[in-house]
């Protein structure tokens, strides 16, 4: 099928091509015809292009080595979920699922739009078809997916055990329906310049996509970090690497400009801003995927020189001289419609949120390319590291929780300091509260970011508790309820302001808990025999006991051996549990090796035996010491080479599987001591519970109200009354 | 005071806070960082005390470990001129011989110590033409 | 076998995208219907934030001089839209209250 796969992506790159060419005719010229011509071919695109994809992951899992992608990236012995995600590892597969995302997330802009701005539409389609013809060019002239492996190799190489994680098969897809989707704004905006209708339509049509681009991305960056914690063993969840900053740039644009485009929405005003933070947005979004591949920043996740950093380059060239040269030509058409009437008002709340969230996006831009930068101002490559990020990082953090908290508190316009005073004064009572209660008896005033950034989540949830408590108030004295159901209805009402406060909510609880467990995390590296212990953040940790298995993969060949430790956790006397940690070894299919070395001279992979709570989380990894059973290894081999001739394969085989198995019982009943890295940290949960409120959050926000309005005969009375208002 | 001319001096104020505030980040990340070296430019010359950001690929053969403190050699990427490194703390998973690492040392006597929780191993190549074995 | 099924999705793609252009004069798309979804959507936005405001108001944000002042102006622009979409042609119809 590789011909069908790689007809499909030539098609895919034709069909793209008169996509644009169809919509600019359409829309320049005036016929309608040609212009649906051009949405259909956004259909079309789609529909190609998951064909293409399907095809690829079809030979994925039926282990097709005759397709090189498949061979260089899958095996027999992976299993079949990680066949599936094994496609997403490889920078053709991890294209492809890019351009595939954005036709069916274009398509679905343009079915839900058809009869909606219809001026800008045809440009925005053609800037769609834009990227998706920039990304099928690189798919089929410099890294198709489709390419012959002929004679097809026996076994591939199999996937990186790193890899091989739940999380590996959602993270890239919520991380690039992320990107595309901010495309779709972007897009617009672009659209919106060049036919220069740039009222709050264009932002009103893109609203859905726009938050959903929020959320998945958002998604993508919380699961990369909740893989980091659960799956590596360094036991952290960010590292500011150059990769995780390249997504969570445009996320924290994206967030700016969701606040942004209400301002414009309700007083006309930041025109000229929002085009240009969504602009921003997208180029980010592009230089996001352009970072992981380029090689040009050492990362973790180094890729190295590739091909495609000139090609990316240069599409962001030309997104950047674009976006500058409409926003400038239009400058008369994006003047504000109002100014701002006061420093106290929602608006000035909303635009310094704006100035913290582009403040942040900027020291994160800057720390990530200070190699570049140096090197252009001072002729050597310096970097920074996490230390210089998080002290740059905290107080934006905490301005910006601050301002969550005002944000729902304060009115649009204008608002008096008698107002400010009644609605701000309980809650900051609150945070003064929690704020002295832990530094008195949680001993938090140890580290005063920490303590400042407590008090304000306590701040923000203490607002919106009001808020929530006032609007049920209202809610009854209009309709009678029973408060449950008040509390619902109200919700349903205003989903959007009260979506986005369950976020704000969110937003707090998650840095209260990246607070707590940065500043008062204790973690020790440590060597440990069997039967010792060791003491970390008061806890008291002992090695109880050495494993070692064999785990077979589905083929009936050997996956993996682990060895690993039991660990009792018990505080003060009392038992509070136990910790099971592993290392993985996977074996190697270097031929210059012995069978038994084989296993110990490949990849080696943490398990991380966590105890996770709400207070806090007891986390280990272990590092069991290869080297002591070095001259056991080296026996195994010896044996097996001497013996190599005599055996049939099925009794090599059984005689490997005897072998190790011998060496993994005599790893678990006389083990030479494991290093071990324990770390006790308070309240990392209340991150990934932080993630998903806001999550839920976002889900309220964006959920569309019922068709048939539940108050129809409110909704007619105000437009009777407006009409004989406008009468009198 | 009118309107237009409030509105200048916010602008000002608010310029004026955005330079100092860049100054700072600018100042800060300078006096932070460290500079990227490699083995070869470390041997030849590396103040003592100074941290350095060293990259370069681990030498087959040289890792050996005692408790929690590791050491293990690295030379240039492409190149044969080595350096010590010892490295007290867990080890990244994927850290083997061959692999490029990336860690903050600081020159101390004749070996290179590494700054603790700074060592980076790259994930073996995702995304390039050739296999490495 | 496999060229089969290129030739397939290759001819089903031109059906699908040329459709429009092969309709020729059958082909009318409502100018107006657009304009309207268009129209009907700043009424419900305008719609909401009226409601919103009287929320800000009663939940103590709002003094009422200044709610009663935006209110009114907020009135006066969601009339400005129900005229447009009246001037429209057609029959006014029930808001939508999308979200």
């Amino acid at each position: 099928m590789l011909i069908a796969g790689r007809a499909c992506l030539i098609l895919a790159l034709v069909i793209a091509l008169y996509g644009i060419g169809a919509s600019l005719y359409g829309a320049s010229s005036g016929r309608r015809e040609w212009v649906a011509s051009g949405r259909r071919a956004v259909y079309a695109l789609a529909g190609v292009l998951v064909l293409a994809f399907a095809i690829l992951e079809a030979a994925f899992l039926r282990s097709d080595f005759s397709f090189t992608l498949v061979a260089g990236h899958s095996s027999t012995t992976t299993p079949t979920f990680y066949r599936a995600t094994a496609v997403l590892s490889s920078q053709e597969g991890s294209l492809l699922l890019w351009v595939v995302l954005l036709g069916l997330w274009s398509s679905l802009l343009l079915f839900l739009t058809r009869r909606r701005a219809r001026e800008v539409a045809p440009y925005a389609t053609a800037v769609l078809m834009g990227f998706a013809a920039f990304f099928c060019s690189l798919l089929v002239f410099l890294e198709s997916p489709f390419v012959l492996s002929s004679p097809a190799p026996a076994e591939g190489v199999g996937l990186n055990p790193l890899l091989r994680h739940p999380s590996m098969m959602i993270h890239p897809p919520m991380l690039y329906s992320g990107y595309t989707l901010f495309a779709v704004p972007f897009a617009f905006a672009i659209g919106a310049l060049i036919t220069r209708r740039l009222d709050a339509s264009w932002i009103r049509v893109t609203r859905p996509f726009t938050l959903a681009a929020w959320g998945f991305l958002g998604i993508g960056v919380i699961l990369g970090a909740r893989w980091s914690y659960t799956e590596l063993g360094w036991g952290g969840y960010w590292a500011w690497d150059p990769v995780e900053n390249a997504s969570l740039m445009p996320w924290l644009t994206g967030t700016a400009f969701l606040h942004s485009m209400m301002i414009q929405e309700k007083r006309g005003m930041l025109k000229t801003w929002n085009v240009s933070l969504i602009l921003a947005t997208g180029v980010l979004a592009i230089l996001g995927t352009f970072l992981v591949r380029s090689g040009i920043l050492q990362s973790i996740h180094a890729f190295g020189a590739s091909t495609l950093g000139i090609p990316f380059l240069v599409l962001i060239v030309v997104m950047i001289a674009g976006s500058v040269g409409l926003v400038v030509s239009r400058a008369s058409e994006l003047r504000s419609e109002h100014r701002l009437d006061s420093l106290l008002s929602r608006e000035a709340m909303f635009l310094l949120n704006n100035l913290v969230l582009v403040g942040m996006c900027f020291v994160i831009f800057w720390g990530t390319f200070f190699p570049l930068i140096s090197e252009a101002i001072t002729g050597t490559k310096a970097s920074v590291g996490p230390p210089w990020f998080n002290r740059v990082i905290v107080p934006l953090a905490l301005a910006l929780v601050l301002l969550s908290g005002i944000g729902p508190a304060i009115a649009w316009r204008r608002a008096t300091v008698a107002n400010l005073r009644r609605n701000l004064l309980k809650p900051a009572l609150v945070a003064v509260a929690v704020a002295a209660a832990l530094g008195a008896f949680a001993g938090a005033a140890e580290s005063p970011a920490a303590l400042a950034m407590f008090a304000l989540s306590a701040f923000v949830l203490a607002v919106v508790t009001q808020e929530l408590w006032r609007g049920v108030r209202v809610r009854r004295t209009m309709s009678g309820e029973a408060v449950p159901r008040a509390l619902v209805s109200l919700v349903r009402r205003n989903r959007r302001r009260y979506g986005g406060y369950l976020v704000h909510v969110g937003v707090a609880v998650l840095f209260a808990g990246v607070a707590a467990s940065s500043a008062f995390q204790t973690a020790r590296d440590v060597e440990l025999q069997v039967g010792q212990s060791t003491r970390v953040g008061g806890y008291d940790v002992k090695y109880a006991r050495a494993t070692g298995e064999l785990q077979p993969a589905p083929n009936g060949r050997l996956e993996k051996i682990d060895f690993g430790a039991e660990l009792q956790i018990s505080r003060d006397g009392s038992p509070q549990g136990t910790l099971v940690t592993k290392r993985s070894f996977f074996p190697t299919s270097d031929p210059n090796l012995g069978p038994v070395s084989r296993f110990f001279e490949g990849e080696a992979t943490s398990e991380v035996g966590l105890q996770a709570g709400l207070r806090r989380d007891m986390w280990s990894a272990v590092s069991p010491s290869v080297a002591d059973l070095r001259p056991q290894i080296a026996e195994g081999d010896r044996v097996f080479t001497d013996a190599a001739g005599a055996l049939s394969p099925e009794q090599r085989d059984g005689a490997l599987a005897q072998a190790l198995d011998g060496l993994t019982r005599s790893y678990a009943g006389d083990p030479p001591p494991a290093t071990f890295r324990l770390i006790a940290s308070p309240l990392v949960s209340w991150i990934w519970v932080g993630a998903i409120v806001v999550f839920l959050g976002g889900l309220v926000a964006i959920w569309p109200a019922p068709r048939t309005a539940p108050r129809p005969a409110a909704a007619a009375y105000a437009a009777r009354v407006a009409r004989e208002l406008g009468r009198a | 005071m009118d309107p237009s001319r409030k509105r200048k001096i916010r602008f000002v104020a608010a310029s004026a806070c955005a330079l100092i505030l860049a100054g700072a980040l600018v100042y800060t990340s300078f006096s932070a960082s460290s500079e990227a070296r490699t083995p070869s430019q470390l041997a030849s010359s590396a103040t003592p005390g100074e941290v350095y950001q060293l990259t370069g690929k681990v030498q087959p053969g040289s890792i050996s470990s005692s408790g929690t403190t590791h050491s293990f050699r690295v030379r240039d990427r492409a190149g044969n001129v080595s350096i010590p490194v010892s490295y007290t703390g867990a080890l990244p998973d994927p850290f083997r011989d061959g692999r490029e690492i990336i860690v903050d040392v600081r020159k101390q006597g004749s070996t290179f110590v590494g700054e603790r929780d700074t060592l980076v191993t790259k994930c073996p190549s995702k995304f390039t033409a050739e296999q490495k074995t | 076998m496999e060229l089969l099924v290129v030739l397939v999705v290759v001819a089903l793609v031109v059906l699908v995208v040329s459709a429009p252009l092969r309709s020729g004069s059958a082909f009318v798309e409502a100018q107006e219907s657009a304009e309207r979804a268009d129209l009907e959507a700043a009424r419900d936005a305008k719609y909401r934030e009226i409601r919103e405001l009287e929320l800000d108001f009663r939940t103590g944000k709002l003094s009422e001089e200044d709610f009663r002042a935006q209110d009114r102006a907020l009135r006066a622009d969601a009339v400005e839209l129900l005229r447009r979409l009246d001037a429209l042609g057609e029959s006014e119809g029930k808001p939508s209250n999308r979200r």
